[in-house]
């Protein structure tokens, strides 16, 4: 190589060594390569060269030019490396600032109860049944054999409406709030034939209000009928939902024969329980907590919905969601579940997405 | 339904032991609430002798007791009650006794300066009465140092159970130790009182006098006439039981009827009879007369009721109260019994008219024996005689016996078949005998049975036979003891055709399933799920439509909560209300739950609502004022939670037209079609927020879930994943400022079909740089060419195509 073209290489050099950035570099580059650089201008002046020398000349030219283009390259590369360095010192941020807010809603701790009823009812083979919360008295309390005059129509609390009814067979006289979710079993026996499987949720209302009671309160209902079912099938039903919906294993569960004007036999049921430093504890203990009612469809009740008592049996249960879900989750008050207090929901409310699911686990 | 246990033991022979006998109880139906030891909770409590009582140094209210407890040695005692004094005796409890009626365990102390080294207890102290005037002022010859329990005859355990209403045989003593029995927990003493001799002839006579469709009032009545009795106090034995059971001893005849109230469930009355006019006592239906009952108030008894009257007066409302004028007083010399059958049905239905509920009317309307009132006069004349002297005369009655001797019969089978247990025939026929049913048989399979007198709740009148078999099914398994029965979990349900099915049917309807994903959607939106009254406040419901005189609760728990709610936003208004007085304003709320348009089924709809208040955003570096909540946070979530209960939002149009509760110029209404309804959102009327007492603006929002279809469950068609990429076009048109932008939206999608694939607005504008009274609306078209790439021509026939559409539906122009 010619000492031209070695002072080139070597002033080239240095001119990318002092090129601080892109426009520098640009400048090199147009310098040397562009359209009146100092290497474009040897190749144009290469028409004036000697024949003879002509063809080294030009190789030498050649690789010249590949070599500061590679000198180029390669300083462009450093250059947008450091580049990317400043921009990215410079886009720093202080990482413990606050993400950004995107508020959190939650389920109401009844809705996630009767979820998990729906799921471990719906493992039995149950769906899920509804009726109106506005009822007439035939089928809150007659057709569940509660006559008008019957003392525990009078122990019912009801709420009335002002309408009266003609009354007649399958109708009412007046209408009620309903006072438990009972009649929707009417309207399941009326509204389909045996066999029977439903649950029934909702909404109930009695004219009590006190520290353990609320105007309105929510029960589920359940009702089983086919040719045969027995007590015995009563009381697995009711372990099995009662055993998975706490969680425990060998809860021990009592029946204990009682009195419903729609069931007979009827039966309270306890679960067993202990009290530790205050603390309710259920399972296996020395104490016992009244959960629920249930007991074998009354035939009458079983006529009023249309269904033939000599053909067909069953067993019906009903309890209060407020109060399972008390005990579930350790709730100790019944009056805040209405009460609409956002420290009371976030504190026990249930995330969005976590749907009650038995492949997840109920308990 | 109070009873002692040694009460219990003078009907139950044996020796069962009072927690076997608790047990059993709840284990056969009739399930104690508490049982009290007293003799235990009071044991530390001892006879004391108060030496000398003198004031207190240093206040005027207190004295300061010396009291020899019988312990050796004197205490000091400080003491408030006014009957506190020398020389008397009293009831003494140590330090570290615990005191029942106050809940608190004492302890040695200094009381303003005086040393106190236990208590002189008062009867409410030791829950043995309401008396707190003073302390328990015992007999001079109580004796000192002796255990207080004892002495006062309170180491009888006292048992309170709760009888359910089909069980009025229960209320009774006796009918408890009957069940017991049959429970194989002892065996029912023998009950025959001896008929007692007539000595004289009676002078009162009976008469039943009512119209025939009332016939059945009373069917039948007995009495009996006793002269020269005494009526005092009634001995310790008698007094002890009715105190233990909460009642007040009067005198030993009044005391003779309590007893056999609670000791047979046979309520008794009995007439002084010098104050009866005549010598009749007629039992006849009101004729609207006022008397003074035994509670020291007035009543009026008219047609509905029945009462026991002489020539004169009214003595009483028959199986609820006796009368002031002629009950028994100290005086009383010759008295009446009275042992009457009344209607359960019409003594009820007075005793609720007048909200009277007595020991008897709580006995009377579950059902009493009708057979047992010849030997329950024989008892209480026996007792009257022995404490009160007296010659009876022969009984005298009026009417017949009611109730008709009637079988019950059961099919041994049902046993397995309905109760799930496996019992032995010779099992049941025990059970059954023992309980009662009479002349127990077997025979085919079947158990025949008649039922006892005292047992309404069996084989009723009409009962069928399914009914009956019921009942005895019940009494065997109950007496037999439910744990008995295996817990058998419940087969796999059947498909129609029979066969068991391994997975279940979905538990949920389609409908239910999609207003549970409803309920997530909002909660993932940020929304807290609220579960609030049903009712509310018609005067607040007046602000949401108003609630129609059929939906005012005829008994309101309370002014406020007096009518079903029109709208469930009212509730959340004033929950949120009430968040931001607790210091918490800014909330996101919502509820699923019913709304009401008339008492009917059809009037119910499901609602989901919501809204929100305060700050949407918290502030934040990004937006340090945070950003209040506005119309289209509420349309968002309304849209959100119509798309998840499977509405198509791309059918869905909005109109300026919500409810006149919302803000007008800021809300709008959902629609499917020109008619259907599916809810509104927008910023609530400030006039609304003002009426709550809470500030704006909150933005809010109500769909109605059953105005949404229920969706097409087709399959879906193959996805067509296009191979050639869309272009985005962008067009800023000039409309008036009153055009919704939806019409541009609309006109744009309509342009040409097959290549615009998607259309949305990115910027409305409207100022000085715009002519007054427009605005410009700015969107974002993609068109996606479906087999070939567009030549720029093409491009341009569509945009065209959209420009000449959206001018056609709106008069809008290309801005330039």
């Amino acid at each position: 190589m010619t000492d031209d073209l070695n002072r080139l290489r070597q002033d080239t050099e240095q001119a990318l060594a002092a090129a601080a950035d892109m426009a520098g570099l640009e400048a090199v580059r147009v310098a040397v390569l562009g359209r009146n650089g100092r290497l474009t201008a040897l190749l144009k002046g290469l028409g004036a060269v000697p024949a003879e020398q002509r063809k080294e000349r030009g190789g030498a030219l050649n690789l010249l030019k590949d070599e500061v283009a590679a000198l180029i390259e390669a300083r462009k590369a450093v250059l947008e490396s450091h580049a990317l360095d400043a921009r990215l010192k410079a886009e720093r941020v202080d990482v413990t600032l606050p993400a950004r807010p995107s508020p959190e809603g939650l389920i109401h701790p009844i809705s996630r109860t009767i979820e998990e009823l729906v799921q471990i009812f719906g493992a039995q083979g149950f769906s899920v049944a509804e009726g109106p919360d506005i009822e007439d008295d035939w089928k809150n309390f007659t057709a569940l054999n509660i006559p008008e005059d019957h003392p525990a129509r009078q122990e019912h609390d009801t709420f009335y409406l002002p309408r009266r009814l003609p009354g007649g067979p399958q109708q009412g006289t007046r209408m009620v709030l309903r006072t438990h979710t009972s009649p929707v079993q009417i309207r399941a026996m009326l509204g389909s034939k045996p066999p029977l499987r439903v649950i029934c949720p909702g909404r109930t209302y009695r004219s009590d209000h006190d520290a353990t009671h609320s105007p309105m309160f929510h029960q589920v209902e359940g009702l089983v009928i086919d040719r045969d079912i027995t007590m015995a099938h009563l009381k697995g039903c009711l372990v099995d939902f009662l055993r998975a919906y706490f969680g425990v294993e060998d809860l021990p569960v009592r029946f204990r024969p009682s009195f419903f004007p729609f069931t007979e036999p009827s039966a309270e049921v306890d679960i067993g329980c202990s009290r530790k430093d205050g603390q309710l504890v259920i399972g296996a203990g020395q104490d016992w907590l009244e959960i629920l009612g249930c007991g074998m469809v009354h035939p009458r009740v079983l006529a009023a919905g249309g269904i033939d008592p000599n053909e067909w049996q069953g067993f019906a249960f009903g309890m209060g969601l407020e109060r399972i879900t008390m005990l579930k989750y350790g709730l100790p008050d019944l009056r805040p579940f209405f009460e609409s207090d956002i420290r009371w929901l976030r504190h026990y409310g249930f995330a969005a997405l976590d749907a009650a699911s038995l492949a997840t686990g109920i308990a | 339904m109070k009873f002692t246990l040694s009460w219990l033991r003078a009907h139950l022979s044996g020796d069962a032991s009072l927690d076997a006998i608790v047990s059993r109880l709840s284990a056969i139906g009739l399930e104690v609430e508490s049982v009290q030891d007293r003799a235990k909770s009071l044991a530390s409590l001892r006879i004391a002798h108060v030496v000398e009582a003198g004031p207190h140094p240093n206040a005027d209210r207190l004295r300061v007791a010396r009291v020899d407890t019988g312990a050796g040695g004197i205490v000091n005692v400080v003491c408030g009650a006014p009957n506190c004094r020398t020389g008397m005796k009293a009831v003494f409890a140590p330090p570290g006794t615990y005191i029942p009626g106050t809940g608190i365990t004492l302890k040695a102390s200094m009381i303003r300066g005086a040393e106190s080294n236990g208590m002189l207890c008062s009867a409410r102290e030791l829950e043995l009465g309401n008396d707190h005037d003073g302390i328990l002022d015992l007999p001079a010859d109580a004796p000192v140092g002796t255990a207080f329990a004892a002495w006062a005859g309170l180491d009888d355990p006292v048992i309170e159970i709760g009888v359910t209403p089909n069980r009025g045989d229960a209320l009774g003593v006796r009918g408890v130790a009957r069940d017991l029995a049959a429970a194989g927990l002892g065996t029912l003493v023998p009950f025959a009182p001896a008929a007692v001799p007539a000595a004289i002839a009676s002078p009162m006579r009976w008469a039943l006098d009512f119209p025939a469709p009332a016939a059945d009032a009373c069917p039948y009545v007995l009495g009996r006439t006793i002269t020269g009795v005494t009526n005092g106090a009634s001995p310790k034995w008698l007094q002890d039981r009715l105190t233990a059971i909460g009642l007040r001893p009067i005198s030993a005849l009044v005391d003779i009827t309590n007893f056999f109230t609670f000791d047979l469930g046979r309520p008794l009355h009995v007439y002084d009879i010098d104050r009866l006019a005549g010598r009749t006592l007629t039992i006849r239906l009101g004729r609207g007369e006022r008397f003074l009952a035994l509670n020291g108030k007035e009543y009026e008894a008219n047609i509905d009721d029945v009462v026991i009257a002489d020539g004169e007066t009214v003595h009483g409302l028959g199986g609820i109260i006796g009368g002031e004028h002629s009950g028994c007083a100290a005086g009383t010399r010759s008295v009446f019994l009275e042992c009457a059958y009344f209607d359960p049905r019409r003594m009820a239905a007075t005793g609720r008219r007048l909200g009277l509920q007595t020991d008897a009317r709580y006995r009377f309307e579950r059902g009493i024996d009708p057979a047992l009132m010849p030997a329950a006069v024989e008892a209480a004349t026996r007792m009257i005689q022995e404490l009160c002297g007296g010659q009876a005369s022969e009984v005298v009655a009026a009417g017949a016996m009611p109730g008709a001797a009637r079988s019950a019969s059961m099919r041994l089978s049902r046993l397995k078949e309905f109760g799930g247990a496996d019992i032995p025939a010779g099992t049941a026929l025990r059970i059954l005998d023992r309980l009662g049913f009479a002349e127990a048989r077997e025979e085919g399979g079947r158990i025949t049975v008649m039922v006892p007198s005292w047992r309404h709740d069996v084989a009723q009148p009409g009962a069928s036979a399914v009914e009956i078999e019921h009942d005895l099914v019940e009494e065997v398994l109950r007496i037999h003891g439910f744990e008995h029965i295996p817990a058998t979990s419940l087969p796999r349900p059947r498909e129609a055709s029979g066969a068991a099915r391994a997975v279940p049917a979905p538990a949920l309807t389609p409908r239910q399933g999609r207003t549970n994903l409803v309920r997530r959607t909002l909660a993932a939106r940020g929304l807290a799920e609220c579960v609030t009254y049903s009712f509310m406040d018609a005067r607040h419901a007046a602000h949401f439509g108003g609630v129609p005189d059929t939906l005012k609760l005829v008994n309101p728990i309370a002014a406020d909560l007096d009518a079903m709610r029109p709208s469930v936003l009212a509730n959340l208004l004033a929950a949120a209300r009430s968040n931001a007085d607790r210091g918490y304003p800014d909330v996101a709320l919502f509820e699923i739950g019913p709304v009401f348009r008339d008492d009917t089924e059809a009037g119910q709809h499901a609602v989901a609502a919501g809204l929100r208040a305060g700050l949407v955003l918290p502030r934040h570096p990004e937006a340090p004022q945070g950003r209040g909540a506005d119309a289209f946070d509420a349309k968002a979530d309304a849209l959100a939670a119509l798309a998840a209960m499977g509405q198509p939002l791309d059918a869905l149009s909005v109109t300026a037209d919500a409810p006149g509760w919302f803000h007008p110029g800021r809300s709008g209404t959902l629609r499917q079609g020109p008619k259907t309804v599916l809810g509104w959102f927008g910023e609530l009327h400030p006039r609304l927020l003002a009426a709550f007492g809470t500030t704006g603006p909150v933005a809010a929002f109500e769909v109605l879930l059953d105005a949404v279809a229920e969706p097409k469950r087709r399959r879906k068609g193959a996805v067509s994943l296009a191979a050639l990429q869309p272009l985005a076009r962008d067009f800023a048109f000039l409309v008036d400022a009153d055009t919704p932008a939806e019409a541009v939206l609309k006109a744009a999608r309509g342009a040409e079909r097959t290549l615009i694939a998607g259309v949305s607005l990115f910027d409305v504008y409207q100022g000085e740089k715009l002519p007054a009274g427009k605005k410009s609306l700015a969107i974002a078209v993609t068109i996606q060419p479906a087999d070939k790439t567009l030549t720029d021509a093409e491009i341009e026939a569509v945009a065209q195509k959209l420009v000449a559409a959206v001018a056609k539906a709106t008069g809008a122009t290309l801005r330039g």
